[in-house]
């Protein structure tokens, strides 16, 4: 008995870096979260920018209109860099930016600041995201076109690796590909065709020596759905796929370089709205999936918060998260035993059939000439995907406690307070941030800047120069990011990435039989066919849910005018009355449809379509939408309207009645 | 109620006659619309703006720009569209989406890809599926396009071309311009497709891509020599900048100086009534015409001033006579 190995490790394995992602408003009180954050025990930062941040505007700029300081923290220079990480030794934290189009940029103010902190940049710690594949897939937070854009990661990889060599430079993301929609075998070949497209462009700006440095530089950033072994099974596919590409594609010999090194934010997709206590459930499963098994098992996790489809979760809503992270590492025994794993046939088989799977779809991605030129290919896909999963919810093959099934309810405490369990951002903070901006241009040495900017200009310009040294100096001289974004936007041109939704396949009619049937009729009587324009107004790029609206209806027999994400609201309006359509649907998910929403219907008056009915969705506390109804709204769903057709059937009454139809005899 | 129809049409016909452009979603809005009502208001409007109601040719350019997808139509057309617009000619922009109809609905996301600022009024963009066939125009298009030229300087009808649609276009359009895009085998395909007769201007794309484009400009020219084409070829570049935008402007404005107008107009208006006829009557309305080419050879001997309402009667009534 004695001589039996032990089945436990010698030595208890180090937890992983816990993360809260986080930031709101400004950089003073995101400053404070992040101390009180790393009081409770959290140990690395996760940076969450706002949306101005991330796209490349500053917060006086027309687009940042109702979106400063909504979904992360507002930094417009390196005044603002200082100030967010006040008092946090950057020699010992370990960052986290989810920062993609402007990662050169944040990249830059984080060297800057921790050079006015007195540490070296070759001992800065952290993640850039900046993986800008999926921003053109997903998340929508691009600035430039495709080959501009891989430079500027090739070219934040080829400086890190050299100057700031524990600085992981890009977290390739499958994260956001499972919230579009991603199937595990697309989750995994999308990521690893991306990977290999940023690999291929590093490798023709760095000396050849050091791709093996390069290539264990790259990390991942992935996701975890409720489905929780299989999820897991997916993680062991992409370790074996990576080592496999690295010993092959880049000879990479050391396996260390070849370790498939991840960092994870489980799944919102699944969230629901209905029933919201639930989600804790959810995540406590999805996170076993990335800790479960020692082989595959994260590096940093960060979770959700319970009430993420409801609104902004407040600082106490993330530390219930964080919480569960340290009770799965601190009191359960799971950090006491090697791989679980190990020689399961279960495990075994599900891991091949994805390796499989995901090998295939990547030769497609690599005919099509790679993850670049696949762009629109990728995208279609995913719509494709997304809406073959919701069909599946309204069907009921797929089974979503609390919205599908099991519905019946009694009312929760949680949502009962007086804020409905969600932050809300001071909305004087848009206004600070604007004057604040305007402030700091006024201040400093603009002919400093104006030199660094021309110089900026210039190597962008030059394509084999690296484009970090001049970033640098221009977030040393006090440039701010819009200024940065808008150089090399002058540069490099600006860029509309594909909706995904022109090529969606049409749903088995049967499915929509009814709404079409309504739809055919209602249009006969107006004239000419039902025409629906479906706007994203702000910078808000989750364009997901969007486009499943976009493609159903076009399925149920709509003309559809869908332009994408982005738009001002003076561009919505235009496209209303120019188009004729007889209804509107807006959709928002960062939290400024207050602001976004009344501009969208000003902007209609004047255009001289306010009587065109208005429809809106996204993430909107049920006061907000009270609101909303009472500023001429005529419907606002929510994650919880979940029934697409019933949806359609809303919007066609709607049109009748406005238009004077009634109903069918 | 009937007559509502009418006047409502007289009106519009008032507004874009006194070049009012914001008469122009009405416009776009009764001319796509089938009821009865709507059908006879259209038909005023159409008659209120044919030469005979004028006194001369609808003074807008039309324009159609066609080429493969993927070609860069649309960043051309956004820097097209400032170019007329710096010299203050006012644009209207009809985009035939390539989507073709699913189900009945269809997916229009063209006008997104033209970038103008969305407070001009001087431009006016209008998107619609394409017809039943792939790339066909869509049957409002024609109309619409004859319309909006007697209040727009510039009207543009931009389609994908495959196959057909580039003969549809030049069926309405005064210039025709084709863009292709240097090294991508539209050229060499261009070549051998044998449409050199529609492109009145051929469009070469991505002029930034140096030599490559360079080269594909001057493969055009002498396949165009070769075939005593007289069609110009101009190379641009959408990206900023710009490059060899004002170039094809000009060339545009050429072409529109170089042609019979009337002419022109006026065989477009005969192709625009048998269209019309054959959507009504079918296959059995045109054998009773004695066939297309009968017909074709039929209405070019009618008077050049009727309007497309006239010919189509016309056409009918000799159908019915048969």
């Amino acid at each position: 008995m004695s001589d039996a190995p032990s089945p436990r490790l010698p030595e208890r394995d180090r937890p992983w870096l816990m993360r809260t992602y986080a930031g709101h408003s400004d950089a003073r009180r995101s400053n404070e979260l992040y101390r009180r954050n790393l009081e409770k025990g959290q140990t690395g930062l996760s940076i969450a920018f706002d949306l101005p941040t991330q796209t490349g505007y500053d917060p006086d700029h027309e687009l940042a209109h109702g979106e400063v300081g909504k979904v992360g923290v507002s930094i417009a220079h390196r005044g603002d860099m200082r100030a967010l990480l006040d008092g946090i030794p950057l020699g010992e934290m370990n960052t986290s930016m989810t920062i993609n189009a402007t990662a050169a940029w944040l990249l830059a103010l984080y060297i800057v600041t921790a050079e006015e902190q007195g540490v070296a940049e070759a001992r800065l710690q952290g993640t850039t995201q900046n993986d800008i594949l999926k921003e053109y897939l997903s998340r929508g937070t691009y600035a430039f076109p495709p080959g501009p854009s891989m430079r500027l990661i090739a070219d934040t990889i080829a400086y890190t690796v050299e100057h700031v060599p524990k600085w992981n430079p890009i977290n390739i993301c499958s994260y956001h590909l499972q919230e579009a929609g991603a199937t595990p075998v697309q989750e995994i070949a999308y990521a690893m065709s991306n990977a290999i497209a940023v690999l291929d462009a590093v490798r023709e700006r760095v000396d050849h020596a050091l791709m093996p440095s390069v290539f264990g530089r790259i990390s991942f950033f992935v996701n975890a759905g409720v489905r929780f072994v299989e999820e897991h099974a997916k993680l062991r596919a992409m370790a074996r796929i990576w080592d496999e590409l690295g010993r092959t594609r880049y000879g990479v010999e050391d396996p260390k370089h070849r370790r498939f090194r991840y960092g994870v934010q489980v799944n919102s997709l699944g969230l629901t709205e209905a029933q919201p206590e639930n989600n804790v459930y959810r995540i406590a499963l999805e996170a076993l999936a990335v800790t479960l098994g020692r082989s595959a098992r994260a590096r940093a996790i960060q979770l959700p918060a319970w009430n993420e489809a409801l609104g902004l979760p407040r600082p106490w809503d993330q530390q219930w998260s964080l919480r569960l992270q340290q009770i799965l590492a601190y009191e359960t025994d799971l950090l006491e035993y090697p791989d679980l794993f190990e020689g399961s046939k279960v495990m075994d088989g599900l891991v091949a059939e994805l390796v499989q799977g995901a090998r295939e779809e990547m030769e497609h991605v690599r005919e099509l000439g790679g993850a670049v030129e696949a762009v629109d290919y990728m995208k279609a896909s995913l719509v494709e995907s997304h809406r073959e999963r919701w069909r599946r919810i309204e069907s009921g093959e797929l089974t979503v406690v609390g919205m599908n099934r099991f519905t019946s309810t009694e009312p929760s405490p949680l949502t009962a307070d007086a804020d409905g369990g969600i932050l809300v951002v001071d909305p004087r903070v848009e206004a600070d941030q604007r004057a604040a901006v305007q402030r700091w241009r006024a201040e400093r040495d603009q002919a400093l800047v104006d030199r660094a900017l021309a110089e900026l200009a210039r190597v962008a310009r030059e394509e084999h120069e690296n484009i970090m040294p001049a970033t640098i100096e221009a977030a040393r001289a006090g440039a701010t990011t819009g200024e940065w974004a808008a150089t090399l936007r002058e540069v490099f041109g600006e860029y509309r990435a594909p909706t995904g939704v022109g090529e969606a396949a049409a749903l088995p009619s049967e499915q929509v039989a009814q709404v079409r049937e309504e739809v055919e009729r209602l249009s006969e009587a107006l004239g000419r066919r039902l025409k629906f324009l479906v706007g994203k107004p702000g910078l808000d790029g989750h364009s997901n849910g969007a486009e499943q609206i976009a493609v159903r209806a076009r399925d149920a027999g709509m003309d559809v005018v869908y332009e994408g994400i982005r738009l001002t609201p003076s561009q919505i309006a235009t496209s209303a009355a120019q188009e004729g359509v007889h209804v509107v649907g807006l959709s928002i998910l960062s939290g400024s449809h207050r602001e976004l929403i009344p501009a969208v219907l000003e902007a209609m008056r004047k255009a001289g379509v306010g009587e065109v009915p208005v429809v809106v969705g996204g993430i909107i506390p049920e006061a907000d939408a009270e609101a909303l109804r009472e500023l001429g709204i005529a419907a606002v769903y929510t994650p919880k309207d979940w029934d697409l057709n019933r949806m359609m059937r809303d919007i066609v009454a709607l049109v009748a009645e406005r238009n004077g139809i009634g109903a069918p005899a | 109620m009937s007559g509502g129809g009418g006047l409502e049409g007289a009106e519009l016909a008032r507004r874009l006659r006194e070049r009012d452009l914001t008469a122009a979603p009405a416009v776009l809005n009764l001319l796509e619309s089938g009821t009865g009502r709507s059908r006879e208001a259209a038909r005023e409007l159409l008659a209120g703006l044919a030469p005979a109601a004028l006194g001369r040719e609808a003074p807008g350019h039309v324009i159609g720009v066609t080429g493969p997808p993927g070609v860069g139509k649309s960043s051309l057309l956004s820097r097209l569209v400032a170019h007329w617009r710096s010299g203050e000619r006012s644009v209207a922009v009809l985009a035939v989406d390539p989507t073709s109809r699913r189900s009945g609905g269809a997916l229009l996301g063209d006008r997104a890809r033209i970038e103008v600022d969305p407070t001009d009024p001087g431009v006016f963009i209008r998107s619609t599926a394409a017809g039943t066939r792939l790339g066909g125009l869509a049957p409002a298009t024609r109309a619409a396009a004859a319309a909006l030229a007697s209040a727009f300087d510039v009207v543009v009808i931009e389609t994908v071309g495959v196959g057909q649609s580039e003969t549809e276009v030049a069926d309405v359009a005064d210039t025709v311009a084709v863009v292709v895009q240097p090294a991508s085998g539209d050229v060499l395909q261009f070549l051998k497709a044998g449409i050199m007769e529609v492109p009145d201007v051929l469009v070469v794309t991505k002029s930034d891509l140096g030599r490559i484009a360079t080269r594909a400009v001057s493969d055009l020219r002498a396949a165009l020599r070769a075939l005593g084409a007289d069609a110009e070829v101009v190379a641009v570049s959408a990206l900023p900048p710009g490059a060899g935008i004002a170039e094809l402007g000009a060339a545009l404005d050429r072409h529109r100086d170089s042609i019979d107008l009337p002419a022109r107009r006026a065989a477009a208006r005969r192709l625009h009534a048998l269209a019309d006829f054959a959507t009504e009557h079918g296959e059995r309305g045109l054998r009773a015409l004695g066939g297309r080419r009968q017909a074709e050879r039929w209405l070019a001997e009618q008077d050049p001033a009727l309007d497309v309402r006239a010919l189509t009667e016309a056409l009918e009534s000799r159908a019915a006579s048969a």
